[in-house]
């Protein structure tokens, strides 16, 4: 039996829904072997890993705190994969972010007016525009390969962080705690529940709604998927490839500069060696899991949160290593990719077909 | 260059009386359908051991069909190939090597990141020792007067040497015949006469050489002799040397007159709406053509047909008077108004239309529905398509529906994705799409390849309309009875220099043919 892709003469419209649908489900069946293998019941391992953290309104808002800067980020992100750069680097463009947001109320702590928040906020939303922009520059300039460039820069932000919590933005009553004093209540964000839910969650359902629009209905999102798929035909249309990969690239990084200072501002309250676990990155499932769509990533950015949040469950109830959630996230992207396969090509089973001469000859 | 070898050739050259030592290959009656196309019909063709043969014919004759049946690329409906007196089947390149058919093509298949050794080595059945085969390499190499170093890197070399590096793998399987596509089209004039010198060699050991090229008096100076092929049929067989390029020229592309119908013969020309002066650009990329001081004026109410061959820098031009490659800004002159360095979407709304050679991914996208690719072209061109940054996909629907009336496009269901159209239906759509702007300059490449007869014609009787109308327009095409039939003036394209247009009245074939064959060059080097 021999298995083939044939190409659909179009999109088929009910595979794009479908596809995310059966790449969870493989996730899924894959995870329930892989707390098999680990010694535990499979199913109370799911229940753990999927089901619980939904049925306790401490963690649902846990889920969301951790689904805000994701949706952020993978928002900014489907727009540079949809227009083809291939921005790898959101995590350092989420951290370089926190640090320009976080230079007001560290560096000057008496400035506190009802300015101080919405500045904090254009300053994050611009320090990783800028980050973005460094890879964008080198790819439109010297053709630089960006997803390196950007993957590259993630270090340097995350190794300067480190320095200056470390160093000179340590806080000075901190007892030599590698961390920054805390933000002022003027440079806090309003929470919202009982949680550490701010109004960060709104902005970010507000921001994919208008990113939603803008690709459906205005003719820069047309700009952006002609580009993506098909850039000659952009350049034809008179899209200029440049301007809009440098466009992509500051847009992606200012929503994760902005994510990254709603998340120190917000759910931190101060800087800390690490203020990310790799939100940057999961954001990158999310985005492919949304199927690059705004309102597929406010799902897709839920569903990566709660993988967080079960591993944590299953860690601490029943022993097994937090890994897992990375391991689930890992097969999740893997099996929507392939998934995405079905979008475009039917598959078609071909019981083994008696040998030409041809074949024959060729052995 | 061409000039020099005329002069080579009338002072006797090198080439000798076809060799009669015996039959090497014969085709009798292959025949290879493409859906509804006889790319070939019952080919016969016979090669000697020793001898250079050539293969003529316009794009579209069916040379490469036939030469990839030879080479087990594709396997013939009907016929069959009889190799050394013994019928064969060639199913795929590995048994064609096997026989001993080698074939270098014309875009080359090298790993630039690899060394010449290395991708010999991946080519051959059993490459052995590598040290034992680039020693082999240098040897071969030397010997046939191509020398190559085996540890080059593939991406440092120049085109002419990417090709020696095709030619030696082939020489060092031994080959009894070897299937050249258009060498010369990528070598200096030096390049290609030291290819002569090894091609002669090959000969003179008994080696057959099929030889494909549109250059008439590289032909007569090589071949012994001479197939061609017309509308995928042998139309005849001569000794080239005893042709004249023109005589070639007219076996190629059919001497018969067809019914020309130029429609109301052009009114007396109005004022210029399309000038090229002086337009040169460098080429981009080892296969782009480098487009040579092109002078043009096309006037209102007329059509300006470019001739040419493939790959002689059609594409180029388009991308420079479309606005995709940019230049200096007097070199496209559009109804006065100096665009050169102006994007496409400018040159759009001062009235401009530009219809791509390819359909599908530049035309058109494939994945966007029809409706929006008429955004596609219509976005900037005050067609209320777009409103303070917004789309209206009810209008771009409204557009969809009137190109798909106007112009006849079929399709399954409405507004379907532009991949799921046929070939003819796309090209109705995306010269529909242009011409329902009704423009004043209009620049088509290649409006009818590939479509059929009755689309053709409403596709060919729009465009005269359009020009009666007042518009200039501009084609560009290979298909030679098309040009015949809707140009007023006919200019011709070889290797990036364009020859003077001339009334098409007054035109003949034979000189189309020549001029492609080279002479536009000459012709344009003494303008």
């Amino acid at each position: 039996m021999r298995i083939e892709l044939v190409k659909r003469k179009e999109h088929s419209r009910k595979m794009a829904l479908l596809s995310p649908v059966i790449a969870v489900g493989l996730t899924l069946a894959a995870a329930a072997i892989l707390f098999a293998l680990s010694g535990t019941d499979p199913l109370q391992g799911l229940y753990k890993f999927f089901i619980e953290p939904l049925t306790d309104s401490w963690s649902v808002q846990e889920i969301v705190v951790k689904a805000t800067p994701l949706v952020l980020i993978a928002c900014g992100l489907a727009i540079c994969y949809l227009s083809n750069n291939w921005n790898i680097g959101a995590e350092g463009q989420f951290i370089f972010g926190a640090l320009c947001g976080s230079f007001l109320p560290i560096v000057l702590p008496d400035f506190e007016t009802s300015l101080t928040l919405p500045l904090m906020l254009v300053f994050g939303a611009l320090g990783g525009a800028v980050w973005a922009l460094i890879p964008a520059f080198l790819k439109t300039r010297f053709n630089a390969n960006e997803i390196l460039t950007s993957l590259m820069l993630v270090y340097v932000a995350s190794l300067l962080l480190d320095y200056l919590v470390r160093g000179p933005w340590r806080d000075p009553g901190g007892y030599n705690f590698p961390e920054s004093r805390l933000f002022s209540d003027a440079a806090t964000l309003p929470l919202i529940g009982d949680g550490r839910m701010s109004i960060a969650a709104p902005v970010a359902v507000l921001v994919a709604i208008v990113l939603a629009i803008v690709l459906a209905r205005t003719l820069k999102g047309f700009e952006i998927r002609v580009m993506g798929e098909s850039p000659r035909a952009g350049a034809f249309a008179g899209f200029s490839a440049k301007r809009l990969t440098l466009f992509a690239f500051a847009l992606a990084g200012g929503l994760a500069g902005l994510a990254g200072t709603m998340e120190v501002s917000g759910s931190l309250n101060q800087l800390l060696p690490t203020i990310s676990p790799g939100y940057g990155f999961t954001a990158i499932i999310v985005a492919f899991l949304g199927r690059l769509n705004p309102v597929g990533i406010l799902v897709a950015g839920f569903v990566l949160a709660l993988s967080y949040i079960g591993g944590e469950a299953v860690q601490a109830s029943m022993g097994v290593s937090d890994k897992i959630a990375s391991v689930i996230q890992g097969l999740l992207l893997f099996f929507v990719l392939a998934c995405d396969t079905l979008i475009l090509y039917r598959i078609r089973l071909h019981s083994r077909r008696v040998p030409a001469t041809g074949e024959v000859s060729r052995a | 260059m061409t000039d020099v070898l005329t002069r080579r050739h009338k002072a006797g050259g090198a080439r000798s009386e076809r060799p009669t030592t015996g039959n090497l290959l014969h085709a009798r009656g292959l025949t290879r359908r493409f859906g509804d196309i006889l790319a070939n019909d019952r080919v016969d063709l016979g090669l000697n051991k020793g001898e250079i043969h050539a293969l003529l014919g316009e794009n579209g004759a069916g040379k490469s069909t036939l030469v990839k049946m030879f080479y087990g690329a594709l396997e013939p409906d009907g016929g069959e190939i009889v190799w050394q007196g013994k019928p064969v089947v060639i199913d795929n390149p590995a048994s064609a090597r096997a026989l001993g058919i080698g074939m270098v093509f014309q875009h080359f298949s090298l790993f630039e990141a690899l060394t010449v050794v290395e991708n010999i080595a991946l080519a051959l059945p059993d490459p052995g020792n590598m040290k034992a085969l680039a020693a082999r390499i240098t040897d071969v190499s030397n010997d046939y007067g191509l020398p190559l170093n085996p540890q080059d890197v593939v991406a440092d070399l120049p085109v002419g040497i990417r090709q020696r590096i095709e030619i030696v793998r082939c020489l060092l399987q031994e080959p009894q015949l070897i299937i050249m596509d258009e060498p010369t089209s990528v070598l200096t004039p030096q390049e290609a006469d030291r290819l002569f010198l090894t091609l002669q060699r090959l000969a003179g050991e008994g080696c057959a050489v099929l030889y494909i090229s549109h250059r008439l008096e590289e032909v007569q100076r090589i071949c012994h002799h001479a197939t061609i092929l017309r509308h995928g049929k042998v139309v005849s067989e001569c000794d080239p040397s005893l042709e004249t390029a023109s005589s070639l020229a007219s076996m190629m592309v059919g001497s018969e007159v067809v019914g020309v119908n130029h429609g109301a013969m052009a009114p007396e020309p109005g004022p210029v709406r399309l000038k090229l002066s002086a337009l040169g650009a460098p080429a981009a990329t080892p296969f782009a053509t480098r487009l040579n001081n092109i002078d043009l004026e096309v006037h209102s109410g007329e059509i300006v047909a470019i001739a040419g061959v493939a790959g002689n820098g059609q594409g180029e031009l388009f991308d420079a008077i479309s606005g995709e490659m940019r230049v200096d800004p007097g070199m496209v002159v559009l109804d006065g108004a100096p665009c050169g360095n102006r994007d496409v979407t400018w040159r759009r709304r001062r009235n401009a239309a530009f219809v791509p050679e390819e359909r599908l991914g530049h035309g058109a996208v494939p994945g966007l529905k029809l409706s929006g690719n008429i955004v596609l072209t219509r976005h900037g061109t005050g067609d209320g398509l777009v409103g303070s940054g917004f789309v209206s996909s009810a209008r771009a629907a409204e557009l969809e529906q009137k190109v798909k009336t106007t112009y006849d496009v079929r399709m399954s269901h409405d507004d379907p994705e532009a991949r799921s159209l046929s070939g003819g239906n796309l090209q109705k759509f995306v010269v529909g799409r242009e011409l329902d702007r009704n423009p004043g300059v209009l620049v088509v490449n290649q409006p009818t390849w590939g479509v059929d007869a009755g689309a053709a014609a409403l596709i060919r009787q729009a465009l005269i309309d359009l020009a009666r109308s007042g518009s200039a327009v501009l084609v560009i095409s290979q298909d030679l009875d098309e040009i015949f039939e809707i140009a007023d003036r006919i200019a011709v394209i070889s290797r990036g220099h364009l020859s003077v247009p001339e009334d098409a009245r007054s035109m003949t074939r034979e000189r189309v043919g020549i001029l492609m064959a080279g002479g536009a060059e000459k012709k344009a080097g003494r303008a």
